[in-house]
């Protein structure tokens, strides 16, 4: 949609030129922040490319609140730098922040739509602020409760309005005013699931008509799982996992992942999970297998490779960006020495991570 | 009632009218901004300034403390200064004014500390500076309030303006006084109090139609 990025305006002091790409619409380097002697953030660095999704997730008190609101100045680091299109931001006075911030649109948990304006002044402000004429501020605001959905509502107060129109209004008012990158400070989770789903369809549309680059902060997986192209888990103010969705998916590697993941991610049913001994008659096998290795037919393979019976108890196959990502629980008999062995070594040679959580002593 | 005496009351009348209204305008145009001042200065607000903050509290503390009648007096050299006088309609107007605004901007100050944060933060989010906040955020979002804290003060104003007979503002507090207690007139005693009822009613009346009409909230 834009196609050039550079915030440079008269009279503004020259911008530190971001020696990295300058593809990057977000780049920070080691941030830090502390709330008297408790570091929120604690040495963050990451990186946001033109036009990614990048899903920041952690549990409330991580510090994802703080590193959101960092990125436009609302909060200012002790130290570390932050580059928004190659400019570093984290010196700088709120009067040099005040045209930078007019490029990055926000939207938030609570909408904070103005109560006193119609839904169509609400969307309409960003374009106030910048100074445009009202016939131009009409004009946008039409088209964007147009992006939106909205369009009969445009005379509307927010007050008639259902959370879920609320947030639309919000994305409208954001991104009124054409910005570079959006951040979302846990935008749906005031929203019913339901509600939640149709915000997130629509983030995810407007991130690939637009290609607007898109930070957003949230502690449900489901957000990051719908729209994030690549996540980063954090924790005390730390990154303590990066990458691909669907790979932190597949094989989460920190505590935090593992127990975010928890609520939507397979997990062995907890009355199975009571009568695991460390011996017995079956063994209790998790697979998880992902990406080009779930697309085989890996169940018909270990019959074939290790003839014997099983039995499913739970789990399946996910998709997530389009990559398969399985978890399953088997039930393997346990009787003749090697076989659970065999199967273990079977399946690890198609690249899937097998553990036996350990034994029940019959069929229940 | 004899027309001498309708003809007084019409009179007093108007000069409760112009006391009241005339303080009400200088308290609202000063009572305002000394209000927004209160809560810019604040902790955590849009120009925190911390001594200033508590001077100009303890200052609006200090003129809001003194009972109306002894301001009245107090403030005599100063209305002389002003209006050239110290007594009458419009020497009145002053102390008026100047009880009336430390009164408002405290009231006003209530309104806009309510307004969320949230919406503060996201004018800021917008790229907007303080005016912005304050034009387009705070005073909007707290309109209602400072409209029914507006009539309030009118309100209180009716009655302080009866204290000025003191000084011979007129006004229908001193025809009360001055005919229907000093006088045993009863029937001009009646007739002013049905007066100021309509008056306080008709005040009342205008600014609630006006906040439920600028009222979005529900």
């Amino acid at each position: 949609m834009t196609q050039h990025f550079a915030i440079t305006e008269a009279g503004e002091p020259p911008a530190k030129a971001d020696p990295q790409q300058a593809e990057q619409v977000v780049r920070l380097v080691d941030v830090k922040r502390r709330f008297g002697t408790t570091p929120a953030i604690d040495g963050i660095s990451l990186s946001v490319g033109k036009g990614e999704v990048l899903g920041i997730i952690g549990r409330s008190g991580a510090g994802k609140s703080t590193l959101i609101r960092c990125l436009n100045g609302l909060e200012r680091p002790d130290s570390g730098q932050i580059f928004i299109e190659g400019r570093d931001i984290a010196q700088l006075g709120e009067r040099d922040l005040q045209p930078l911030r007019r490029r990055i649109g926000m939207i938030f948990q609570h909408f904070n739509l103005l109560s006193a304006k119609t839904v169509e002044d609400n969307v309409a402000l960003p374009l106030k602020i910048e100074g445009r004429s009202k016939a131009e501020r009409r004009k946008r605001a039409a088209e964007l409760l147009e992006l939106v959905g909205l369009s009969e509502k445009a005379k509307a107060y927010p007050a008639s309005l259902s959370g879920g129109q609320k947030q639309r209004v919000g994305i409208a008012r954001a991104l009124a005013a054409r910005p570079a990158l959006l951040l979302s400070d846990e935008a749906t989770s005031a929203l019913d699931p339901e509600t939640t789903r149709s915000i997130l369809v629509l983030l995810k549309d407007i991130n690939r008509q637009l290609g607007l680059t898109v930070l957003l902060v949230t502690h449900e997986m489901e957000v990051v799982r719908s729209i994030a192209d690549r996540v980063a888990v954090i924790d005390t103010g730390r990154i303590v996992e990066e990458g691909p969705v669907w790979s932190v998916f597949a094989d989460p590697k920190s505590q935090i992942t593992q127990s975010l993941l928890g609520g939507i991610r397979p997990q062995l049913p907890a009355e199975i999970a009571v009568l695991l001994k460390p011996a017995g008659k079956e063994a209790i096998l998790r697979i998880d297998v992902a990406g080009e290795a779930a697309r085989g037919p890996l169940l018909s393979d270990l019959v074939a490779e290790v003839p014997g019976a099983f039995r499913l108890i739970h789990g399946g196959v996910d998709h997530v960006q389009s990559q398969p990502v399985a978890s399953l629980f088997l039930g393997v008999p346990a009787i003749k020495a090697d076989h659970v062995a065999r199967i273990v070594e079977f399946l690890k040679t198609r690249n899937a991570r097998v553990e036996v959580l350990g034994y029940v002593t019959g069929n229940d | 009632m004899s027309p001498v005496m309708i003809d007084l009351l019409f009179r007093s009348l108007w000069e409760t009218v112009l006391m009241t209204a005339a303080s009400g305008i200088i308290s609202l145009v000063v009572g305002l901004p000394l209000g927004l001042a209160l809560i810019a200065t604040d902790r955590g607000g849009i120009a925190e300034n911390l001594w200033v903050n508590r001077i100009l509290g303890a200052v609006i503390n200090g003129f809001r403390s003194v009972p109306f009648i002894i301001l009245l007096v107090a403030l005599i050299p100063v209305t002389r200064l002003i209006v050239g006088t110290s007594i009458g309609t419009w020497a009145a107007i002053v102390p008026l004014s100047i009880a009336a605004t430390p009164y408002y901007a405290r009231i006003a100050e209530v309104s806009l500390r309510e307004v969320d944060r949230g919406l503060i933060e996201a004018a800021r989010a917008m790229g907007g500076n303080r005016w912005t906040i304050i034009r387009e955020v705070l005073v909007p979002e707290a309109l209602p309030g400072i409209v029914a804290g507006f009539t309030v003060t009118l309100v209180t104003l009716v009655g302080a303006s009866a204290m000025a007979g003191a000084i011979g503002a007129g006004g229908l507090g001193d025809l009360a006084i001055r005919y229907g207690y000093q006088r045993f007139e009863t029937n001009i005693m009646i007739a002013v109090v049905i007066v100021l009822i309509i008056m306080v009613c008709a005040i009342q009346w205008v600014g609630d139609r006006l906040v439920a009409y600028l009222d979005h909230k529900a």
